[in-house]
């Protein structure tokens, strides 16, 4: 699975984007958030308050309750602002 | 038409480029989003980040919406990232119809959906350093009305 960060997400975790291969026990955006707190002091830091979260998979915002599969591109990103 | 670029915009060429190919235009409505420096904040510069693709995409789906809501002719989204400073053009929303009530409508719609769901970021540069901009309440409050 492709990972992609941005603004000050990706600025606490250091890097714009990552591939991880997914375990079975996780199937929604909600266990990878869990499974990525838990990949470094980095990672937990920038998501430690899911509330300003954001997340699309494959370019769609989605739910924190949405399936996803090895195959999706997943962006993680604080509210938008544009305009 | 959607464009997401780097490069300033000519807001009359644009215009111009559309209502010279449709004499059934009788308004456009109109929004330019410009880079401010409030009083107090001393603001240098502000970058623009977005997710390429996905913006894109994004806009085309809004701007599908407002063509079906609205009796437009045509309408233009025109955002631009990168490095930007007070006073530089941001974004242009224009709107064209027959009459002024579906241009100034689907123009208000479409700026206020672009504050919260096109995804942009904005990184302040001022006196005291880097800031990411935060979404805001009365930017969430607008769009809930369409």
């Amino acid at each position: 699975m492709h990972i992609k960060y941005f603004s000050w997400v990706r600025d606490q975790i250091g890097v714009e984007s990552e591939n991880i291969t997914l375990s079975n026990e996780i199937t929604s955006v909600n266990d990878l958030l869990n499974y990525l707190k838990n990949k470094s002091e980095k990672h937990n830091k920038a998501l430690s308050d899911i509330s300003v979260i954001r997340c699309a998979v494959n370019m769609e915002v989605v739910n924190l309750d949405f399936s996803i599969d090895d195959n999706d591109e997943i962006a993680l990103f604080p509210p938008m602002t544009g305009g | 038409m959607i464009k997401v670029q780097e490069n300033d915009f000519d807001v009359n060429l644009e215009i111009k480029k559309i209502t010279s190919q449709n004499k059934n235009i009788g308004g456009v409505g109109l929004f330019i989003g410009i880079v401010r420096d409030d009083y107090d904040k001393k603001l240098k510069s502000m970058t623009l980040e977005h997710y390429p693709i996905m913006t894109e995409k994004m806009l085309e789906k809004i701007n599908l919406e407002a063509k079906n809501r609205w009796k437009l002719i045509d309408s233009i989204i025109i955002h631009r990232y990168g490095k930007l400073y007070p006073g530089d053009q941001i974004v242009l929303v224009a709107t064209f119809s027959q009459h002024r009530k579906d241009a100034l409508e689907a123009c208000e719609f479409l700026i206020d959906w672009l504050k919260t769901k096109a995804p942009f970021w904005k990184l302040e540069a001022t006196n005291t350093g880097n800031k990411w901009v935060k979404e805001k309440n009365s930017d969430l409050e607008a769009v809930k009305k369409w």
